[in-house]
């Protein structure tokens, strides 16, 4: 794990309207790290990374990608730079199989536009053995047919195949069962551990504790603090969450303090 | 070899593979093929006339133009909209080549290039029916319900004058009056055997390039052996008619449909439409030209409906103010959902149109061999498409239901 972030967001600003989404909000990730991105409904997390995504225009602010400083107009630009995003609802097709949803819009063709089957199934396959994906029976199996730990899976691997270097998700777990989460968080796991840089969105607390390096907690939309898993407890954080950081100063009882950034 | 060790292939999984399809909701051709055995025994055993080669080559040249109109039909299914104005752009279509043909005038043209200018006409059609569906947003049923109409209007102002049109042009009237000599018919059965037969096994060897094992080696050589023996079959039973042989719509429908199938299987074209038709949101989010895949099927369908619309107006010679009227629209859209193409888009196979209109043409010949009248004929094809439907609809939730 290198300690130059991957990305690096500094002083982003965004308002829809009169609505301030976002104030001032500095962000980053690493290489090989999961950085857990928290917050409460409304917090900023999803404007967030949309920004990144390129979806929406940030305000005023700098993003920083691999030591340069870049502009994200669009989602096409994200990619190229080679940031993936995972939606909740997923995207994938449920009428078509798991190597036609990994290549979906990007399919391996020859000058005449036919597809390379062979190509994509054997790169599907690669894909799913190096993320170590065992619970799919047959990659030539229609996405309709599998668990929503199996889609995810699906979905998370789309992501990692097309040479990212950042992958952003949002809410893996949120509609999984237990069994189901615990496929998906050794995914996510599995991933910072071939050194990409992974954002986990999540309101699970217990999930960012098991796979989160940092924690990075958003309220109201703004960077409440940045937190080292081994170095803090889900008490800190949901307080964080909930009331901000308290400021500790001497001989003031710290729970009815102002909340300082 | 190498890596694609994730599916084990497992000999004899042929009735495994059926009965997963069957219970994730994937019904395939089964339901119409059993359908389809059963009118032919049903009408063999009580009409006299039915089961001879004559009728045989007979149902395949009146469902010739349905067919070819079907096979647009499917695309449009595919990608989750509908086209309500097939029938009168088919016999709009009909009217631009009869007139394009029409001897003592300015626009009297060679047959083919008849034949392309009512073709040109079909895919211009479709472009603007489905640009107003892809960029404004417009509902197809609503767009291609105003086509419906405004293409009957269409041929009633260029026929009315003259209450019908001659085609005296034998190229097109060829489309759905030729057929083929005994021989000839052999040596068609034999090429088109080998396309297919090229086709399946160049997948099989790109495969093995790529150490991708054959999944299914009894599937593979079933398709191998029973596409070219139904081939055969088909040739030997149109020959058995003494005056005629193969007839030329069959050497067009079964082109129309292996060009169709290459199309939505083999190419990104193809896959693009199946995306949009499963959800178009993760179509779009993956970079795919929704709006571009919407409007190019349209123009297939269009493109589709003139043609068929060509061998109707050829069959009967002439066109009149009925064409593309009667049930040819809901024989067309009957034929691709009878056949197991799903009207909620993304699951279907272009040769579903071919069984359909199997399927509907084989009742009505075998209802009129029997001297029913149009009103049986209508109620039983009615009842077979309700069912149809229903089957669609159960698959469907079967299908959502072993999801998740």
């Amino acid at each position: 794990m290198s300690d130059t972030p991957l990305l690096e967001l500094r002083g982003i600003t965004k308002t829809f309207g009169s609505v301030q989404a976002l104030t001032d909000v500095d962000f980053e990730c690493r290489p090989g790290e999961v950085m857990a991105l928290v917050g409460d409904n409304g917090a900023g997390k999803s404007t967030l990374i949309k920004c990144v995504a390129g979806i929406h225009p940030v305000d005023s602010g700098e993003i920083w990608f691999d030591g340069q400083h870049v502009t994200v107009h669009g989602p096409k630009d994200a990619v190229k730079l080679g940031i993936e995003v995972v939606y909740q609802d997923l995207a994938l097709c449920d009428n078509l199989d798991v190597v036609q949803n990994m290549y979906l819009g990007r399919e391996a063709h020859d000058r005449l536009q036919r597809l390379q089957e062979p190509v994509m199934e054997v790169k599907t396959a690669e894909t799913m053995k190096s993320l170590a994906v065992t619970t799919i029976k047959s990659i030539r199996q229609p996405v309709a047919s599998l668990s929503g730990g199996q889609r995810q899976s699906v979905a998370v691997a789309r992501a990692v195949m097309w040479n990212s270097r950042l992958v952003i998700l949002d809410e893996p777990t949120a509609a999984l069962g237990v069994a189901q989460t615990e496929q998906v968080l050794s995914l996510v796991n599995r991933l910072a551990e071939q050194g990409l840089a992974v954002v986990l969105i999540s309101h699970n607390l217990h999930d960012i504790f098991e796979v989160g390096t940092r924690i990075t907690v958003l309220r109201l939309g703004r960077n409440v603090g940045v937190y080292d898993r081994a170095k803090t407890t889900q008490q800190e954080i949901v307080q964080a969450i909930t009331a901000g950081v308290p400021t500790k100063v001497a001989g003031i009882p710290a729970d009815d303090s102002e909340v300082v950034v | 070899m190498t890596t694609a060790a994730v599916d084990q292939p497992a000999l004899a999984s042929l009735p495994r593979r059926a009965f997963d399809n069957l219970r994730s909701g994937n019904l395939g051709p089964l339901p119409v093929v059993v359908a389809l055995a059963i009118i032919v025994v049903y009408f063999s055993q009580t009409a006299s006339n039915f089961f001879t080669a004559g009728n045989f080559n007979n149902i395949i040249t009146q469902m010739a133009g349905t067919t070819l109109i079907a096979y647009g039909v499917v695309f449009v299914l595919l990608i989750g909209e509908i086209d309500l104005s097939v029938a009168y752009v088919s016999g709009f279509a009909g009217v631009v080549a009869a007139e394009m043909q029409l001897p003592g005038t300015w626009h009297e043209f060679p047959g083919l290039i008849a034949i392309l200018l009512a073709v040109l006409v079909g895919v211009l059609i479709g472009a603007g029916q489905g640009s107003i569906v892809a960029l404004i947003g417009v509902p197809s049923f609503v767009v291609t319900l105003a086509g419906f109409l405004i293409w009957q209007g269409a041929i009633i102002k260029t026929v009315e004058s003259k209450g019908a049109i001659i085609i005296q042009n034998d190229t097109i009237n060829n489309t759905a009056n030729y057929f083929f000599s005994h021989r000839a018919g052999w040596i068609i059965a034999a090429v088109v055997s080998l396309v297919y037969v090229i086709g399946v096994l160049s997948q099989v060897w790109a495969n093995r390039r790529h150490g991708i094992p054959v999944r299914d080696p009894l599937l593979l050589a079933w398709r191998l052996l029973w596409v070219p023996a139904a081939m055969f079959i088909v040739v030997d039973i149109c020959n058995h008619d003494v005056r005629r042989g193969v007839p030329f719509a069959l050497v067009l429908i079964i082109a129309a449909l292996l060009v169709l199938t290459y199309l939505a299987k083999r190419t990104t074209f193809g896959r693009h439409v199946y995306a949009v038709g499963g959800n178009a949101e993760a179509a779009r989010r993956a970079g795919i030209n929704v709006a571009r895949i919407r409007i190019l099927v349209f123009m297939i369908a269009g493109a589709m409906s003139a043609l068929g619309g060509v061998v109707l107006a050829a069959r009967l010679n002439s066109v009149d103010l009925n064409q593309g009227g009667g049930t040819l629209l809901i024989d067309a859209i009957a034929a691709a959902v009878i056949g197991g193409t799903s009207l909620f888009g993304g699951r279907g196979e272009i040769r579903n149109a071919l069984f359909g209109a199997l399927v509907i043409k084989t009742i009505e010949n075998g209802l009129d061999t029997k001297g029913y009248s149009q009103g049986i004929i209508f109620i039983v094809t009615g009842l077979i498409l309700l069912l149809a439907v229903t089957l669609d609809a159960v698959a469907r939730r079967l299908q959502v239901k072993s999801g998740r």
